[in-house]
């Protein structure tokens, strides 16, 4: 039983059964969707003022959101079993789809990683979010585990053919991140220390050669600046310095709701993207900050858990897998807006204003759910 | 743990599957917990960053912050206003506005240059190459000085990066007329010259400071806390009259044309308080059209520029003569035969004037006669009474430039210079100079500090000169303006005049010019008790006349006779009931107190302002007339 149930039982005693149906019935965590709506308001509210109050975008943020739920309820519904079943073809369908991008994309801001779809521009990209980590647990989960060598060289070929395809558009970002989550399938699959050693070493001696020649200028320059912002504080290193300023100068307390100088006067670039979480942080404060984060905590946690408890090999990868991607999500944001790690276009996932990410990510959640809510000894309770 | 506890039972029907759950759980459980150590110390970093830039860098990231969004914009200070004695204005500051503009910030509004060059009325063409110029600087004026009006205007167009700023505009309502006296200020508010200049301290407000908060694009977002209200200038009034200032600038500047002049100055003093009440010269220029400014023209000649005075030193070197005791107006001295060797030069007078008393010296203006004086007595006492009226001294009144003249000290004079010194030459004076060393006489040898500034009451004087000596002096120099002398073109009518005439050959090139001269005219009125002194200084006069008595002459009478009118001083020459019948003998009786308390209670006392209108009656009905010009002239 969890609280939330036990509380509207007290309240409304003659409705305490129907509830208990009807949540049953939609195969949702109730933890998790108290957690996530929580944080799409707190992006509501945050996203109104970094935007200086523009209503337009929060009636797209609103059907973002409404969008996202939907698919968040439709995915809960539908059971792992045929997420299971799907996946070799849903992988298939997003890598054709980079490809599609590859040849005949809608450029925006300079990379190539749209495809108009007429009605909506749509980011192939975010289908392989979740489709790479399904095709790698679907693939292990018919091994035997831990993986042997050529298990382990297959998984990462699922894994680099849309990272590759990712990485050209270009999209170091989302790349990173797509990786990332094929890596912590194979991690989770009990990949042995032996070969994480070996990827290390290899990644380390891979970094020289990425930078000489698998990363664009702009990117090197993003690195560079991480290093030392000040060294060009009006050109690369100027998002840095300014989100620095907005989160230091918020204090412990913060300047209050609507009162980020940096976002309002325009100095911090993004401010309602990429780069919310300085302003949430202005105005909101250390405190602020540390209620955040232990939101995500707590969605993390939550996630983790799911996973322990998934019943099969594939949704315990599939749910560790995405649970671990959104922390990074996390810490790769806060790590960029606080100047730990380089700039790479990543949201503070389900708070920044952002396009397909938001709905993604909400599609994940109902994966999640659904793995939880539709375990076989679910039914004998 | 539970979960695997609970998966295990549940799965355990089938074999296979059961084991790769449980391998995979086996290998999950310690991989879990480290994945979730790894995950909170990441957490604990990220809350680490955050506390870092709160807590420990806040202030300096404050403080960045603050220099990206905050500026401390200054507000102009309203200037005090200059009056004239009677509160009129002499200069005033009007708020305008200044349109600037940060190029940077144009952006795409770099397309609306159009409306602004239109509301401000400036060529579309230079706007864009000058913004084009300045692409990227942060500041640039595109008109300065516009009326509030057009302020409005141009912030009704909000266009990214225009600005406007308020200022204050000096205006001069007297224009050329006082220029010189009161100089003027930039564009930046700031004093270059005259009173302006001297006076800067107390006509300057202190800016006030604002607080404002700009954002990315540098507009001005909110004007925040004022840190400090701008302080007004103070007030100043001047001893100035206006509508003397304007009637002495225009009898000068008819005179300086009239005569093809180079320049000329006159200054009008108030012989009982020393406040001056008019200073003018020639050439001028408009200060509130910057663009007709040229150095030339700007500078305060009667302070500034040094003359020798000539003849007008001849009363004084009388004076000291008849200081000594030896001379009384009716000495005898033999001017025979109208020249005489002093050392190595040879000292003329225009004519053979034989024997003439004191006061025929005075009046035939001899060089010879004044010599001859001057020698009997020595070069001490000449130079004493020369020093003692300021000569070769700056009069003090903290004016910007102002000049001391040039007069040797009488040790270092050498054989001729007694002579010389004695009709104004060898030395220089400055118009002002001239004029105070004029009303010491006026004022029974009591000299008074010149002010520039109005005075409640009269400063203490110093005599310097024996009174009795004074008035006979004066009594002697009405002469010069009676027929027979040499000033007759600075009579009065209805005033007694004592004046002297000055005509000096200008020194060139160590020597003297043959064709070049300052014309002088310097006197005081009413004779029986004077309460103005004018000199006039014509330089260079070209047009056929150059003696001081036909060119600096009528000036005088000019200046002095509407002045007196103006000023309500009562007439001590009423002319005979034959030349304006009727009126005068009638009222003349009412006038008589006014004119005897005057007299009476004497310089000391400061005497009552006689009621506006309370001598109308008297005055004669061609005054009236003047008068009545004057007034439709604008002086009021």
């Amino acid at each position: 039983m969890s609280p939330w149930r036990e509380k509207m039982g007290s309240t409304m005693a003659g409705l305490r059964v129907d509830e208990g149906v009807l949540l049953r019935w939609l195969k949702l965590d109730p933890w998790l969707v108290f957690a996530l709506l929580l944080l799409l308001g707190v992006g509501a509210v945050t996203v109104f003022s970094a935007s200086h109050q523009n209503m337009a975008q929060m009636v797209s943020l609103g059907a973002r959101i409404g969008m996202g739920l939907v698919l968040m309820l439709v995915m809960a519904r539908i059971p792992p079993t045929v997420y299971q079943f799907w996946t070799p073809w849903l992988f298939a369908v997003g890598v054709v789809l980079l490809l599609a991008v590859e040849l005949f994309g809608h450029v925006g801001k300079g990379a190539q990683r749209w495809l108009d779809l007429g009605f909506m521009r749509f980011q192939p990209s975010e289908i392989l979010k979740l489709a790479v980590p399904m095709m790698a647990a679907w693939y292990l989960s018919l091994r035997a585990l831990p993986p042997r060598p050529l298990d382990i060289l297959a998984t990462l070929l699922i894994i680099i053919v849309p990272v590759v395809l990712i990485m050209l558009q270009p999209d170091l970002g989302t790349s990173i991140l797509v990786a990332a989550a094929g890596m912590f399938v194979l991690f989770l699959a009990g990949l042995s220390w032996k070969y994480i050693t070996a990827f290390a070493v290899a990644l380390a001696g891979l970094i020289p050669l990425m930078w000489q020649f698998g990363l664009h200028d702009y990117q090197r320059q993003r690195v560079l600046t991480l290093l030392n912002p000040e060294a060009d504080p009006l050109g690369t290193g100027y998002h840095i310095i300014q989100s620095k300023i907005a989160i230091g100068s918020g204090g412990v307390s913060g300047k209050g709701w609507l009162n980020s100088t940096q976002s309002n006067l325009d100095f911090l670039p993004e401010g309602h993207t990429d780069f919310i979480f300085a302003v949430f942080s202005e105005e909101f404060g250390l405190v602020g900050v540390v209620v955040l984060l232990s939101l995500y905590l707590f969605i993390i946690l939550r996630g983790l858990y799911i996973a322990v408890q998934a019943p099969t090999v594939y949704g315990r990868l599939v749910a560790g897998s995405l649970s671990l991607s959104f922390f990074v999500y996390v810490f790769v944001n806060t790590g960029m807006v606080t100047g730990l790690l380089p700039v790479v276009g990543v949201p503070l996932p389900l708070v920044s204003y952002g396009g397909t990410a938001m709905v993604t990510l909400m599609a994940g959640f109902g994966m999640l759910m659904s793995i939880h809510t539709h375990r076989p000894f679910m039914a004998a309770r | 743990m539970k979960p695997v506890a609970a998966v295990a039972r549940t799965a355990g029907g089938n074999n296979v599957a059961a084991w790769r759950v449980q391998m995979a759980l086996k290998f999950a459980d310690w991989r879990f917990w480290l994945v979730i150590g790894l995950f909170f110390l990441l957490a604990n970093t990220m809350l680490w960053r955050a506390m870092y830039l709160k807590i420990s860098e806040r202030e300096f990231l404050e403080k960045q912050g603050e220099m990206r969004y905050e500026r401390v914009q200054e507000i102009a200070a309203h200037r005090g206003r200059i009056l004239d004695r009677h509160g009129e204005p002499l200069a005033v500051s009007t708020p305008m506005e200044s349109v600037w503009v940060n190029p940077r910030d144009l952006g795409v509004d770099v397309d609306r240059l159009p409306e602004l060059a239109q509301v401000l009325g400036v060529d579309l063409g230079k706007l864009k190459t000058q913004v084009l110029r300045h692409a990227d600087k942060r500041f640039m004026y595109v008109k300065r000085q516009v009326t509030p009006e057009v302020g409005a205007a141009v912030r009704a167009l909000r266009i990214s990066g225009v600005n406007t700023q308020r200022e204050y505009r000096r205006f001069y309502p007297t224009g050329e007329a006082a220029v010189h006296v009161l100089g003027f200020t930039n564009m930046d508010d700031e004093a270059l010259e005259g009173i302006e200049r001297t006076y800067d301290d107390w006509l300057r407000g202190e800016p006030g400071a604002r607080r404002i908060i700009k954002d990315l694009h540098g507009k001005v977002i909110e004007t925040g806390e004022l840190i400090r209200e701008a302080r007004p200038g103070n007030d100043l009034t001047l001893s100035i009259d206006r509508r003397l200032q304007y009637l002495a600038y225009r009898e000068l500047k008819a005179a300086v044309q009239l005569n093809m002049a180079k320049a000329g100055s006159a200054v009008l003093l108030d012989v009982r308080t020393g406040e001056i009440l008019a200073m003018v010269n020639q050439p001028s220029f408009n200060p509130n059209d910057r663009g007709s400014l040229r150095p030339n023209l700007a500078r305060n000649r009667a302070m500034i520029d040094n003359f020798e005075p000539g003849s007008t030193m001849k009363p004084f070197a009388v004076a000291a003569a008849m200081q000594t005791g030896k001379y009384t107006s009716t000495t005898p001295i033999d001017t025979h035969p109208g020249y005489m060797r002093v050392d190595r030069f040879t000292i003329r007078d225009h004519n053979n004037y034989g024997l003439l008393d004191v006061t025929g010296v005075i009046r035939k203006s001899s060089n010879v006669g004044v010599t001859k004086m001057a020698m009997s007595i020595g070069p001490e006492k000449l130079w004493a009474l020369y020093d003692a009226l300021g000569l070769g001294k700056a009069p003090g009144t903290g004016f910007p430039g102002e000049s001391s003249g040039r007069m040797l000290h009488y040790r270092d004079w050498s054989g001729s210079d007694i002579a010389t010194h004695a009709y104004g030459y060898g030395m220089s004076v400055n118009t002002l100079q001239l004029a105070r060393a004029y009303s010491v006489i006026a004022h029974d040898g009591v000299m008074m500090p010149v002010s520039f500034l109005r005075l409640e009451q009269p400063p203490a004087g110093e005599i310097v000169l024996n009174p009795a000596v004074a008035h006979s002096v004066r009594t002697m120099m009405e002469e010069v303006v009676k027929r027979g002398g040499t000033g007759t073109k600075a009579q009065v009518m209805g005033y007694r005049v004592a004046g002297k005439t000055g005509t000096a050959h200008k020194s060139q090139g160590g020597g003297y010019a043959e064709d070049k001269y300052v014309a002088v005219f310097a006197g005081m009125a009413p004779a029986s008790n004077p309460r103005l002194a004018l000199a006039v200084m014509i330089d260079e006069p070209t047009g056929g006349s150059y003696y001081g008595g036909q060119v600096a002459g009528p000036v005088f009478a000019a200046i002095m006779d509407e002045a007196l009118r103006t000023m309500n001083v009562p007439p001590d020459a009423l002319p005979e009931p034959d030349v304006v019948p009727g009126v005068m003998s009638v009222t003349a009786p009412n006038a008589a107190p006014n004119v005897a308390s005057g007299a009476a209670q004497g310089a000391a006392v400061k005497p009552a302002q006689p009621k506006a209108g309370a001598n109308v009656a008297i005055k004669p009905a061609a005054v009236v007339a003047v008068k009545d010009s004057a007034t439709q002239g604008g002086l009021h």
